[in-house]
């Protein structure tokens, strides 16, 4: 009876979005009197942290820093149509509607501006931190506060955009399943690293290396945080979680957190994160969706690494200590 | 974290200003303060609580109900039965066109899996639900049921649910949905090896922070309002609409802070009886799971059986690849018909094989509905390609990872659901993490890009 180490593998791939009906998403966009920018939404932060991302995209394709937008969303009396927050498309979906608002925004912004400094609205632009200049000759400039202003009391104006996100439904074709269930892929390849007690049957996860290629890390520090949770979330997944521990038998399921099995701090694996950026055509800055599949690799790869460190299969989930005691008792027969 | 800006350097510009920024996130400081209102935190003065009578039994036809001692119990206001339901009979996406109706929101006649909602009891206080609830008499009788979903799928099983009138549902290309590229049988046939193996999993639940909930108020204007941690706004309020046939324009649902969803929030559960409760009683209703109900009563991720046959040659090729999946929705659809399809346009995973031949099916059980969770029709599938794609790689004495690079999608190469692979990224992922965990890959490897020339 020993300590067992193995160390297994799995690369996989992951659609972004649900292409059945179309997977709308819609947003609207306005200027405040002061020239502070509002994103109306319906979608749902679930507590990603939409909010924060869907105000960077705004900020960056108008041309603010981020702390000059707001988000209002879900509350249907205000928000436009959005299908939901679910199939790794809240950001991308949400972010090019955001995108397509935002830029309509930003023209009627730089034509009011236009007007005030008596240019052509393609020859200005901005500077990120508030300002609109003229291209070449910066010391021509006036701050989006007053073309605001300028636009709310003077011109008339409403600095604002719509914007929206469809692509037309795929229906699968019968006989050959022809069909464009997606937009972008997000990829990933994990090594997992685990010791196997070959008395008791646990399984410990030393090492969790991921690496993640997302198309764009829109804010890194928030990446992470969704990427970190997946790869514990893959981890519990591949040996802890079921609400029927003996499928298809009804019998023995959890009801609370004593009896429905997670891994605590203490189960947890050292966990590295490596992020490679391939930009979509499609996506918002060239975001991708890794929400689901940062969950994905490291069931198969724990999968994997179990069987290197004892030489049985558990071809069942979740790969708990019983399966794997009779699977190496059955191998001793 | 790290990222790697050396990977795909050429295709992307670094020239943003907010756009990758670490910006600290504007609502964190109010949920780690405590600060920040979630659905539950909206108290209303006279708001009832809503308590659900389950079904003890798996599958059973009701002969009665009687809720005349309920009725009796002391903060009873309203009980609510099937009858009371103007459109009882309903399905989610049944939005987009994705029939048959096959789920009630109270009970009617029949129950089809344990846990199911019967009655609903409406009282001042959440004790008073509880304990009314337990005086409502159902008279069971009770009916064989299918747990298994091969024993589901034989005939002369019991039927799960009449609305279907078999236990899969059925596609327009049949009992399943199907991909078809190359010709399958040739490629086993030339293969050096075929392996067939079968893979399985169990449910598991979200597990979210804050359970399935909503509190409804009905406002002066007839219109109600409907705080909920629904992960979709107006799919929640289209259906609402059609099962209570009341008006969209009479409801305003307000939410988007949610204590995790994971995809257990995107049934519409909650909500219907809800604002039913508060149109017949004029008054605010409150409706939240208890724990127990989010672990055994909301959907789970369904089990999935998946068998894997492939053909593969001595060199590493992958020749051919036939899938069959098998998703345990349960008792009803609600969206484990698009896991399924969802599932069939995944497979064969992210490697380019000249034949390949997929069946998914979703099959109906008496257990728990199961519906969508993060990977929806593609997680259990993974853990079954890459555990194949292992034992696959033994088989032929190739390194796993090493037999990965041989069969990786690049651009341009045909997908089995025909389309084109763009933007492909699975080679420089396994490159860096044989980097990161000194995996030894031979250079030949190293030196693969997922660009194609002209591609």
């Amino acid at each position: 009876m020993a300590i067992r180490r193995g160390r297994g593998v799995a690369a996989i791939n992951y659609p972004t979005g649900m292409n059945l009906g179309g997977d709308p998403t819609q947003a609207l966009v306005h200027s405040t009197p002061t020239g502070n920018f509002m994103v109306t939404l319906s979608s749902v932060d679930l507590g990603q942290g939409m909010k924060q991302i869907m105000a960077q995209i705004c900020a960056e394709t108008i041309g603010v820093p981020t702390d000059r937008v707001v988000v209002d969303t879900a509350d249907t009396d205000t928000g436009p149509h959005c299908m939901g927050t679910f199939a790794s498309r809240g950001t991308h979906r949400a972010g090019n509607a955001v995108i397509q608002a935002a830029k309509e925004a930003r023209q009627v912004m730089l034509e009011v501006a236009a007007e005030e400094l008596e240019v052509n609205a393609s020859d200005l632009e901005t500077d990120g931190q508030g300002n609109i200049l003229v291209k070449g000759a910066p010391q021509k400039s006036i701050s989006i506060f007053d073309v605001a202003l300028s636009a709310h009391f003077k011109r008339g104006r409403s600095i604002s955009g719509r914007g929206m996100f469809l692509i037309p439904r795929s229906y699968p074709e019968k006989e050959t399943g022809a069909m464009k269930p997606s937009t972008c892929y997000a990829h990933a390849c994990t090594v997992a690293e685990v010791e196997v007690d070959d008395e008791t049957g646990e399984v410990t996860v030393l090492t969790v290396k991921n690496v993640f290629e997302i198309g764009r890390a829109l804010n890194p520090k928030m990446v992470e945080q969704q990427l970190v949770g997946g790869s514990w979330m893959g981890i519990s997944h591949a040996l802890y979680e079921t609400t029927e521990p003996y499928y298809p038998n009804r019998d023995h399921g959890g009801t609370d957190f004593n009896q429905y099995l997670m891994p605590g701090p203490g189960d947890l694996a050292e966990t590295e994160i490596i992020v490679l950026e391939r930009p979509s055509g499609d996506g918002p800055y060239g975001a991708k969706g890794p929400g689901e599949m940062c969950a994905n690799p490291q069931i198969p790869a724990v999968a994997n690494a179990v069987f290197d460190a004892v030489g049985v299969r558990i071809d069942t989930l979740p790969i708990t200590p019983e399966r794997i005691l009779r699977a190496l008792k059955a191998q001793a027969n | 974290m790290e990222l790697r800006k050396s990977y795909f350097a050429d295709v992307r510009k670094d020239d943003l200003h907010e756009i990758g920024q670490a910006r600290p996130r504007s609502d964190s400081p109010g949920h780690v303060t405590g600060k920040t209102t979630f659905f539950a935190d909206r108290n209303f003065p006279g708001m009832l609580h809503l308590k659900m009578v389950r079904s003890p039994h798996h599958h059973a036809r009701i002969r009665s109900i009687d809720t005349s001692e309920a009725e009796k119990h002391p903060g009873v206001v309203k009980v609510l039965t099937a009858k009371d339901v103007p459109h009882n009979v309903y399905t989610i996406l049944i939005l987009i066109q994705i029939g048959p109706e096959d789920e009630t929101v109270l009970a009617d006649g029949k129950v089809r899996w344990k846990g199911e909602a019967v009655v609903a009891v409406l009282a001042e206080t959440e004790r008073a639900a509880q304990e009314a609830a337990a005086k409502v008499k159902v008279d069971y009788e009770v009916l064989p049921a299918v747990f298994d979903m091969e024993e589901a799928l034989k005939p002369g099983a019991p039927i799960v649910n009449e609305y279907h009138g078999q236990n899969y549902y059925l596609y327009d290309s049949g009992e399943c949905r199907k991909v078809r590229f190359g010709d399958v049988e040739a490629g086993f046939a030339e293969a050096d090896h075929v392996l067939e193996q079968s893979y399985q999993s169990s449910p598991i639940e979200h597990a979210p922070t804050e359970t399935t909930g909503c509190v409804v108020a009905p406002e002066g204007n007839d219109r109600f309002t409907c705080y909920t941690n629904t992960q979709a706004m107006f799919f929640t309020l289209d259906n609402t609409s059609i099962i209570l046939q009341m008006p969209g324009s009479k409801l305003h649902f307000v939410g988007g802070t949610v204590g995790g969803g994971f995809g257990g929030k995107v049934d519409v559960i909650v909500e219907p009886i809800a604002i039913l409760g508060a149109k017949l009683t004029g008054r605010p209703v409150c409706f939240i799971y208890s724990r127990e109900e989010e672990m055994q009563i909301s959907s789970p991720r369904a089990a999935e059986k998946v068998v894997i046959k492939d053909g593969v040659m001595k060199d590493g090729r992958i020749v051919a690849r036939k899938v069959t999946g098998y998703t345990d929705a349960g008792a009803y659809s609600r969206h484990s018909p698009y896991g399924a399809q969802k599932g069939a346009g995944h497979y064969p995973g992210p490697y380019t094989i000249p034949n390949v031949w997929i069946d998914t099916y979703c099959v109906y059980t008496n257990r728990t509905p199961s519906s969508a969770m993060r990977g929806f029709g593609v997680t259990i599938g993974d853990f079954a390609l890459e555990v194949q794609m292992d034992k696959l790689a033994r088989l032929i004495a190739m390194d796993p990872l090493e037999f990965r690079f041989i069969n990786a999608y690049r651009d341009g190469d045909m997908k089995a659901h025909r389309q084109p692979t763009e933007g492909a990224a699975l080679i420089e992922c396994m490159q860096e993490a044989a980097r990161a965990a000194n995996w030894p890959v031979a250079e030949k490897y190293m030196a693969m890009s997922s660009y194609k020339k002209g591609a």
